[in-house]
């Protein structure tokens, strides 16, 4: 039930903010400052939640293959590989690591 | 496929791609519900990641220049991808043209995928097993990778990791997300603040040149 809560609001939130943009005259949310902001605040989420992702165990944090995994994808986006590729490459080798008992 | 290896049904894990379509928040909801937090604070996290779209269909709408009747419809394809794609279009009707087959094809295309992939995990059983639990984070570093262009964007980036791995043995699941967003408006103000004291500091160098010349002015007229 509860995860059904948070689809459900995920859901309207996001169709709201999408609907709001075509629907909202321009210029009021043209302001520079608000603008930046909108820019930065994905920066901040995904930033967060990558290291997250990748190092947290419950409430605590751990360095585990994922980390490996992690790297691997770093390396593969600056060689500018495609986006399947850089989570392919993310997974192969967190899947390695482990097989290998890290 | 992550989803269905976090403890969302099939079902639900379709519904989320269907009604939500914009990939960030979807993971985001997802990895939360997975660490055990609360739906609300899980959502919020998504919602936020959310909130960018609002900005690209504000340039949309002044290209697209859609019939309101439409704009409903329209909106629930308005994502990275679609604007990428429309803001490059020369022309209107290019515009519009690229917009919708972009729209369809990817709404189609991720919907797709998303159950594949859920039944494909479904198959698989323990997803962490086969390293699936690593494609999370790829997917938001592959995300947030073409958004660290400047020193801001990436001072916003190191202060948000800190913030959401520190919080993270402190506060419940999910909130030290939300937590770390605040890394954004932090860094702006500071940013603010040192643009101010530049623009203060050239302000007094402009005065002590001043000075300086009137100075020499001075020396000129006695000279005389």
């Amino acid at each position: 039930m509860n995860i059904w809560i948070a689809v459900a609001v995920t859901a309207l939130g996001c169709y709201a903010v999408k609907l709001a943009g075509l629907l909202v005259p321009a210029g009021a949310l043209e302001r520079p400052l608000v603008k930046r902001l909108a820019a930065l605040l994905p920066v901040a989420l995904l930033a967060a939640l990558t290291a997250q992702q990748t190092f947290a165990d419950g409430h605590t944090l751990v360095l585990d293959a994922r980390a490996a995994g992690l790297a691997a994808a770093a390396v593969a986006l600056v060689l500018r590989a495609p986006f399947l590729l850089v989570v392919a490459a993310a997974v192969l080798v967190t899947a390695a690591v482990r097989a290998m008992g890290g | 496929m992550t989803s269905a290896g976090s403890g969302l049904t099939l079902l639900q894990t379709c519904v989320l791609s269907l009604l939500v379509f914009t990939g960030a928040s979807q993971f985001a909801l997802v990895g939360a519900l997975a660490a055990g937090g609360n739906p609300f604070t899980a959502a919020a996290g998504a919602f936020f990641l959310g909130v960018r779209n609002a900005f690209y269909g504000l340039r949309l709408s002044q290209v697209l220049a859609l019939p309101r009747g439409i704009r409903p419809l329209a909106a629930q394809w308005v994502i990275d991808e679609t604007t990428a794609v429309t803001l490059a279009q020369p022309t209107r009707r290019s515009a519009r043209i690229g917009f919708t087959v972009t729209g369809l094809t990817l709404y189609v295309l991720w919907n797709l995928t998303t159950l594949l992939g859920a039944l494909g995990a479904k198959a698989l059983g323990d997803t962490g097993a086969w390293g699936l639990d690593a494609a999370g984070p790829a997917v938001f570093l592959a995300l947030l990778a073409p958004m660290l262009k400047t020193t801001t964007e990436r001072a916003v980036a190191a202060l948000a990791v800190l913030l959401g791995l520190g919080l993270l043995p402190l506060l419940p699941a999910g909130v030290p997300v939300l937590a770390a967003a605040l890394a954004a408006p932090a860094v702006l103000c500071l940013e603010g603040r040192r643009r101010a004291n530049d623009a203060r500091e050239d302000a007094r160098e402009d005065a002590r040149d001043d000075a300086r010349d009137v100075v020499r002015d001075d020396v000129r007229e006695e000279d005389r």
